[in-house]
């Protein structure tokens, strides 16, 4: 029986919807991340889990039971907040404390527990701190230490570290690995950060305008986009017009290209995602296109470059760098070509395409 | 450069003068006042020596320690009772939209401009027509009336300082919504709450016109015993009792700044 379930969930604000039956069963000790732009409807799945917003229609089930209306305070979950939510009038210890004296622990209990999670999160002896003294990632850390004591089944993080600058934000997507695997819990993660998702996550629910595009590990998420949007929006990423012209056969930019795609039929319209660090640079007339480089921009690891070729701008990451000018080939092995589906009904369409 | 330095001084001595030359405009006359309560004698003009003759009259005048015994209960009871309906509306304004929030703020602040004058008569008007009769209860409802808009003026900013989030977050972690309101919000919240209560006593010990209409034939608060002293010829007991109301207030109002500057921090 999965640890979670929504089955068939809306939720509209203002007359907006936000959800449309929207349906997710996430399992124990799994860690689990929705990813979308913001109005993507994933915080509004995690206020609707944490008991903050009460869905239109449908149901939340923990365990199988059905917990949709019952008060946040009676839930076994606890929340990590985007802005930490910490007590400014309560010190380290007394915030950490807060959840196990309401469900009257002893003592001696809390203050162990209180060095546990303090040890656990890397801040030993910050008990009598006060909140304001320690900096945006050391409360963070107090957050999930407050929300883990209560032992918790299943932990909720809205986006805890959007406010954290790049390299802290690293640090800590890496501590929190750590304390998932030392806790044994589940975790529902939400982000609109690719790289968070595909770092942290076991799974990765891709979600936008209130519907799941796709659901997977994060390898399948990247390397197997079913749809556009997902492909646009994890990493970047070619999406190209083409034709199937049979199986492992297909023609882009007029030119015929090799896949490994079986079962779109013969001549059928699709879409082709290429990962730009995917193709291969070369002489021209060696590979399978011959092109124009128009822009190259070095971002650290490689250069991105914009090839014209075929009508169409391809996006090129190499470590060589072909100045602008440069008359080049392309090529791209087979496997590296994912052929989508192209959207079928106007509404595919929009859901598809609109970010 | 000596040009320089002159000039330097001179601009010293201007500013000094100026500042020296306001506090003198705004505080001589109650320096005066002051002054004069200490004086051995009855005249305005000639000092007759120190003495704390006009206290010990003050404090030994039934009259005037009835007043004053007035005047605190009912600023007491006046600011603790708006202090919670102030308080009970804030909460509701809070998880109001936005729209309305605003509309509601916007009524509120009707009364604070209105003139002292119009609130009085309005509110003994309103005494009349249905039928009570004026007395002590009556100056404590109009002087709760008045005093609910600067209740919800100070609170109100609090709350919108307040991060929701740390609500819901004492809710995620067991909290039932009363607890986590006494807890967790309310600590937050007050020193807004604090100086609406102490905003709410100055102006109901302040108040005048409101208690002057509202008041009936037999109960006094210090502002209208001394008005109507004031008309049978003043005695230097009454400037005791200014000095001491102006340090009350005073004292009062050293407390609300410390409270929300201690707050802006």
């Amino acid at each position: 029986m999965p640890l979670i379930e929504f089955c068939d969930i809306s939720k509209s604000f203002d007359g907006e919807l936000v959800l449309d039956e929207f349906n997710l069963k996430i399992k124990e000790n799994e860690f689990i991340t929705l990813l979308g732009p913001s109005g993507c409807g994933k915080t509004t799945t995690l206020r609707i889990l944490g008991g903050f917003e009460t869905p239109d229609t449908g149901k939340v089930l923990f365990k199988g039971e059905d917990i949709t209306n019952l008060a946040p305070n009676k839930r076994p979950l606890n929340t990590v907040f985007q802005k930490y939510a910490l007590f400014p009038n309560m010190n380290i210890a007394e915030n950490i404390a807060f959840g196990l004296k309401i469900s009257g622990k002893s003592k001696e209990y809390i203050n162990d527990k209180i060095k546990y999670a303090l040890k656990l999160v890397n801040l030993s002896g910050f008990e009598k701190r006060s909140v304001d003294s320690l900096s945006g990632g050391q409360q963070q850390r107090i957050a999930i230490a407050r929300a883990i004591v209560n032992e918790p089944k299943i932990l909720l993080l809205d986006e805890p570290l959007g406010a954290l600058d790049l390299k802290l934000r690293q640090e800590m997507q890496y501590e929190l690995i750590r304390l998932k695997k030392e806790l044994g819990i589940t975790f529902l993660y939400v982000t609109h950060d690719q790289e968070e998702a595909l770092t942290m996550s076991d799974k990765v629910v891709v979600m936008n305008q209130g519907y799941i595009q796709q659901m997977g590990t994060p390898e399948e998420i990247y390397n197997e986009p079913e749809n556009a949007f997902v492909a646009d929006f994890i990493g970047d990423s070619n999406i190209i017009d083409a034709v199937m012209i049979e199986d492992r056969v297909v023609k882009i930019c007029g030119h015929i290209f090799s896949c490994i795609d079986e079962g779109f039929g013969r001549n059928k319209p699709v879409d082709v995602v290429i990962r730009p660090e995917d193709i291969i640079i070369g002489k021209p007339g060696e590979g399978t296109i011959d092109g124009t480089v128009t822009s190259n921009v070095f971002i650290g690891v490689h250069y991105e470059m914009c090839i014209e070729a075929g009508g169409f701008e391809w996006l090129v990451q190499n470590t060589t760098s072909y100045p602008v000018g440069t008359r080049v080939s392309m090529k791209v092995a087979p496997e590296n070509i994912q052929i989508m589906h192209k959207p079928q009904s106007e509404d595919e369409e929009a859901m598809a395409l609109d970010e | 450069m000596m040009n320089f330095k002159t000039r330097k001084i001179a601009s010293k001595v201007c500013r000094g003068l100026y500042l020296a030359a306001i506090l003198l405009f705004l505080y001589l006359p109650i320096l005066t006042l002051m002054v004069l309560s200490f004086n051995d004698g009855k005249t305005m003009t000639k000092w007759m020596g120190f003495s704390f003759r006009w206290y010990e009259e003050m404090l030994g005048n039934k009259v005037i320690m009835d007043a004053l015994i007035n005047t605190l209960t009912i600023a007491f009871w006046a600011a603790a009772i708006a202090t919670v309906i102030g308080l009970l509306a804030c909460i509701g304004m809070n998880s109001m939209k936005e729209k309305s929030r605003l509309m509601i703020m916007g009524l509120n602040n009707i009364p604070l401009l209105n003139a002292d004058i119009v609130t009085g008569i309005s509110i003994m008007l309103m005494f009349v027509v249905c039928g009570i009769s004026l007395n002590y209860g009556t100056v404590l409802f109009s002087h709760i009336t008045f005093c609910i808009p600067y209740v919800i003026l100070s609170v109100m900013p609090k709350f919108k300082q307040l991060q929701n989030s740390t609500y819901e977050a004492a809710l995620d972690l067991g909290a039932s919504p009363a607890y986590a309101f006494f807890k967790v919000v309310l600590p937050d919240i007050m020193p807004g709450v604090l100086s609406g209560f102490l905003l709410s006593f100055t102006m109901s010990v302040d108040d005048f016109v409101i208690t002057h209409f509202t008041r009936g034939a037999g109960i006094n608060t210090l502002s209208t015993l001394i008005y109507s002293q004031v008309k049978v010829g003043i005695r230097p007991t009454l400037y005791a009792l200014s000095t001491v109301i102006f340090l009350l207030v005073l004292i009062i109002l050293v407390i609300v700044n410390i409270l929300s500057s201690r707050k802006n921090r």
